[in-house]
């Protein structure tokens, strides 16, 4: 049983609150991944866990059991750095044993795993050789290497696949994941790249300004973010944040966005609760709308917008389409070579998937 | 910041050729080699002075090459010139500045390593302040302190020994070994130690396995440095010792400025070159890490 | 890092400063404690030893109505600025010349900088030889054929100061170029060749970017040498002794001199404290902005 619980967790430096009240807890085999741009408390939080910060408020308990004046050796938890922290001086064999040696495993049983662990990360050639000869991806498995053969409760990575280039960030990526898989540990992973985040995690805890913002399984972070701030972080091109209308009529709600030299656009059938409803009724709200809920449709259809389309972006295979609605910049991703810049042009919208926030709160509307 | 007089290129490489010619090569050779020759020249006349009998030196041109080579000066130099009334010449100097010189060097070097370690990977509250104070008595004007390290080697019952200038030299070594040091750390890394710990390495550990294994070029410096500066000191030696327990240093101004009658330059050029081979020959064997310990504390890096 | 502390025991938290506090006691005695220790015997009326009455200002009216002192200031001004002036235009002169993409940059680099590696005592006894008026440089121009050239100025009270002038810069000009130097290889080329596409002449960029962005440098180098040349002592009295008569006095001498030869403690501590002053009065403000710059970036 490897559990993680962060209780009501506060960090302070003077008068300076970096975290408030962090409440986190995920189950044995979890992965979870800490999601927020620099400055948000992730990377604190992770010290945190590790015991490499003191904890103002709040406690943190791992299988269990309180952590929080556990030193980070005795928390049972291994952790991989962004800059992978590999002890120059020492051989690759000898980093990964390094912390057995401390706890005094027997010389034969080291050797076992450092064996098993090279064998399972593909780094058994490399073995005697310094990290100063060794690639960012060679680098990036004995820093794993070393995690492994602790046999931790709790494996901790800090944005460990920052410092490689895009492709092998990719390959690095699955990898981690197929190693999530094969050793079912618990996993708390800090990053700032969405699609690491989408990839990788069981859960997702988006954060900003020292609060957990939304605390879900990927796909529902995606597909219902908890506020604009989410909706816009997660996701790339970004979710469409329109300003609109709602207009009620028996039991359908009406979306109705302002567009520039045109007819107002009409969206009809957004899930709403009817007691949402009932409060929203023509009131302004926004409107979310990935960029994929946009197809080319015909004139005739109910729901079509008809726009002015100002740029195209291929990207191979899609092409995206920039124009305006509500008076805001929105992205819509169709097929290559529907539209054209320039020209005019009728999008269909996938109503289904709609979120709906307030326009004061900009929390998501149920 | 030692590698930018190494590694970067001359700034002139980037520079047009037709504009290099322009300044002409010829103006930039003659005043080096000019300067290079009067560089070298107090080197060369001391070599070929000491290597002169005393007769040539007073009948002939000091800059000449020597018309007979004698190692006489060298070896009255060495073992029978006098120091005040004792006529030992300099050996038992020399061996005094080896004991005071390489305890001071060890030990300094030592506690400014881990002095660095503690100011850069475990800061507490007031380190920077502890680091200003220490960086302060890295520009004393000894002659501040001179009057009360007296008394208090005397109280200590150091005063007049290789001993209390050992502890002297350890004192003030200490700002600049944990400068150098505390300079070359803060680049290491702090994820360095962050991993140390999670894999359960102590304070001593961490620093005896993790640290100082990455810090050989700068113990080198350090101990370069630390070496010139005691060796060549004088201040002290002849504040803190006196008779035979004196430093190299001392003992060289005696034989220079004590001897009566014909005043033998030969032997006193001699006693210089001993006094300064040693300096030397670290600087011809390091001179890489000697330019890094000059200029350790005078450009930001 | 402030980490292990709390969560491990006390005693771990506390290690590093129960480390670092032996070497920080040492210091605060032998720096603070003892400047403060010299700054009270200046004002007693210690002469061979000390004795702690109160004497008020007296040591510091008797040092500044003593003729010695105020030839050693006056030495100090001379000797300070003409050493900071020779040194630096030669080291930054060197240091572009050393630039300018040539061969043997190493063994020229080296043959600059070797003096350094010399005790002033050993450079004070060569020049002193080299000097010498009945035996030196004199006499080699003499027999030369110029018969009329004089060059005693080691042994003119006029001129002796010159001497140590000469032997100083000799040692620590390349103590400059080897700083000037790192200056120069740590400017950014494209800032040089985007006033070269402007079409500036090479003297041109020297004068009114490279020079200029030394500036760090430039003052690393004024602020090192004006310490070197206050507490120069060693030199001094290897090379003339302090004389002709008190002609080369500097303060370092003087107050050596007056502390351990003339039996006037008392007087020398207020030499020291006002020495300590001047080199404060450049230091602190150098070392405030050096740490405050380090810390900003």
């Amino acid at each position: 049983m490897s559990t993680l619980e962060i209780d009501r967790v506060r960090k302070t430096y003077g008068n300076l609150e970096v975290l408030k009240e962090v409440s986190i807890s995920i189950g044995t085999g979890d992965f979870l991944v800490l999601l927020g741009p620099s400055g948000c408390g992730k990377s604190t939080l992770l010290n945190m866990i590790a015991g490499l910060e003191n904890i103002s408020g709040g406690e943190v308990r791992i299988a269990g059991k309180v952590v929080n004046e556990l030193s980070p050796k005795d928390r049972d938890i291994a952790m991989v750095f962004q800059s992978y922290a590999l002890y120059p001086t020492m051989t690759v064999r000898q980093n990964i044993e390094f912390g057995m040696k401390i706890r005094g495993v027997s010389p034969a049983n080291r050797d076992k795993a450092v064996r098993a662990a090279a064998d399972l990360l593909q780094i058994t050639h490399l073995l005697d050789r310094k990290p100063s000869q060794l690639s960012g991806g060679q680098r990036q498995r004995v820093a794993m290497g070393r995690a492994i053969v602790r046999q931790p409760k709790l494996f901790l990575f800090d944005e460990p696949l920052s410092n490689l280039d895009a492709k092998l960030r990719v390959d690095m990526r699955t990898e981690i994941k197929r190693l999530h898989a094969r050793l079912g540990t618990t996993i708390v992973y800090v990053t700032h790249d969405q699609i690491e985040a989408m990839t990788l995690a069981t859960r997702v805890a988006v954060m900003k300004g020292g609060v957990v913002q939304q605390l879900d399984d990927p796909q529902t972070v995606y597909d219902r973010p908890a506020n604009v701030y989410v909706a816009k972080f997660v996701g790339s091109p970004s979710m469409n944040i329109i300003p609109c209308r709602v207009e009620v009529e028996g039991t359908t709600a009406t979306a109705i966005i302002d567009v520039a030299n045109r007819p107002a656009a009409r969206i009809p059938g957004i899930g709403l609760s009817s007691q949402a409803a009932s409060t929203y009724a023509n009131r302004k709200v926004l409107i979310g709308i990935r960029p994929e809920l946009f197809s080319v449709g015909n004139g005739q259809a109910q729901g079509a917008i008809s726009v002015d389309v100002d740029v195209v972006e291929p990207t191979g295979p899609d092409t995206l389409a920039v124009f305006h609605l509500g008076g805001v910049e929105v992205t819509a991703r169709l097929p290559p070579k529907q539209v054209n810049a320039g020209t005019a042009a009728t999008l269909a919208v996938d109503t289904s998937k709609i979120v709906l926030f307030d326009s004061d709160s900009e929390e998501l509307i149920n | 910041m030692a590698n930018a007089l190494s590694q970067p290129k001359p700034m002139a490489e980037v520079l047009p050729r037709q504009n290099r010619i322009r300044l002409g090569r010829l103006f930039i050779y003659a005043p080096l080699a000019v300067m290079a020759v009067l560089y070298l020249m107090p080197l060369w006349v001391m070599v070929v002075t000491s290597l002169k009998p005393l007769d040539e030196i007073y009948g002939g041109s000091f800059i000449g090459p020597p018309q007979t080579i004698t190692l006489d000066a060298w070896r009255s130099a060495w073992s029978q010139a006098c120091i005040g009334t004792e006529c030992t010449g300099l050996r038992p100097y020399f061996v005094n500045s080896l004991l005071m010189v390489v305890p001071a060097v060890v030990l300094s070097t030592g506690i400014g390593a881990i002095n660095g370690y503690i100011l850069t990977k475990w800061r507490f509250p007031g380190a920077n302040f502890v680091f200003g104070l220490l960086l302060f008595g890295c520009f004393l004007p000894y002659q501040a302190i001179l009057i009360p390290m007296a008394r208090t080697l005397g109280l200590l019952g150091l005063a007049g020994g290789i001993p209390g200038l050992v502890f002297v030299h350890v004192a003030y070594g200490i700002c600049f070994t944990t400068l150098f040091f505390r300079n070359y750390f803060v680049s290491l890394p702090d994820e360095l130690t962050k991993a140390a710990m999670v894999d359960g390495a102590g304070f001593f550990r961490i620093f005896w396995s993790v640290i100082l294994p990455t810090s050989i070029p700068i113990i080198v410096v350090s101990c370069i440095w630390q070496f010139t500066q005691i060796w060549n000191d004088f201040l002290f030696g002849v504040s803190f010792t006196s008779g035979g327990n004196s430093p190299i240093t001392v003992a060289l101004n005696n034989i220079v400025n004590v001897t009566t009658g014909r005043k033998q330059y030969n032997v006193d050029m001699a006693a210089a070159m001993i006094a300064a081979i040693p300096t030397l020959l670290v600087y011809i064997v390091a001179g890489r890490y000697f330019v890094r310990g000059l200029t350790a504390g005078a450009v930001k890096g | 890092m402030n980490a292990a502390k709390s969560f491990s025991s006390r005693l771990a938290g506390w290690l590093p400063r129960i480390v670092v506090a032996p070497s920080l006691l040492i210091v605060i005695v032998t720096v603070y404690l003892f400047i403060l220790w010299t700054g009270v015997i200046s004002f007693t009326s210690s002469k061979f030893v000390p004795v702690y009455d109160f004497a008020g200002f007296e040591q510091f009216v008797r040092l500044w109505a003593t003729p010695r002192w105020h030839t050693a200031v006056a030495n100090l001004f001379i000797f300070s600025a003409l050493f900071l002036l020779l040194s630096t235009g030669i080291g930054l002169l060197m240091a572009i010349l050393l630039d300018q993409n040539i061969r043997a940059e190493g063994f020229l680099r080296a043959v600059y900088l070797y003096p350094m590696a010399l005790s002033f005592i050993v450079t004070g006894t060569a020049w002193k030889w080299i000097m010498n008026p009945g035996l030196g440089i004199q006499k080699v121009v003499n027999e030369l054929g110029w018969t009329s050239f004089t060059f005693d100025w080691i042994t003119d009270p006029k001129m002796a100061i010159y001497t140590v002038v000469i032997a100083g810069v000799w040692q620590s000009s390349g103590f400059a170029m080897a700083i000037f130097l790192a200056g120069l290889r740590g400017i950014d080329n494209s800032v040089i060749k985007a006033a070269q596409i402007e079409g500036a002449s090479l003297p041109l960029i020297y004068r009114q970017i490279i020079i200029p962005m030394l500036r760090p440098a430039m003052l690393s180098v004024i602020v090192l040498l004006s310490y070197i040349a206050i507490k120069s002592f060693d030199l001094v009295l290897a090379l003339t002794n302090g004389g002709p008569g008190s002609a080369t006095e500097l303060p370092s001498t003087f107050m050596f001199s007056a502390t351990f030869r003339r039996n006037q403690m008392g007087v020398g501590a207020a030499s020291a404290i006002m020495m300590l002053m001047t080199v404060a009065a450049i230091i602190i403000p150098y070392l405030y902005s050096e740490l405050r710059e380090r810390n900003n970036g």
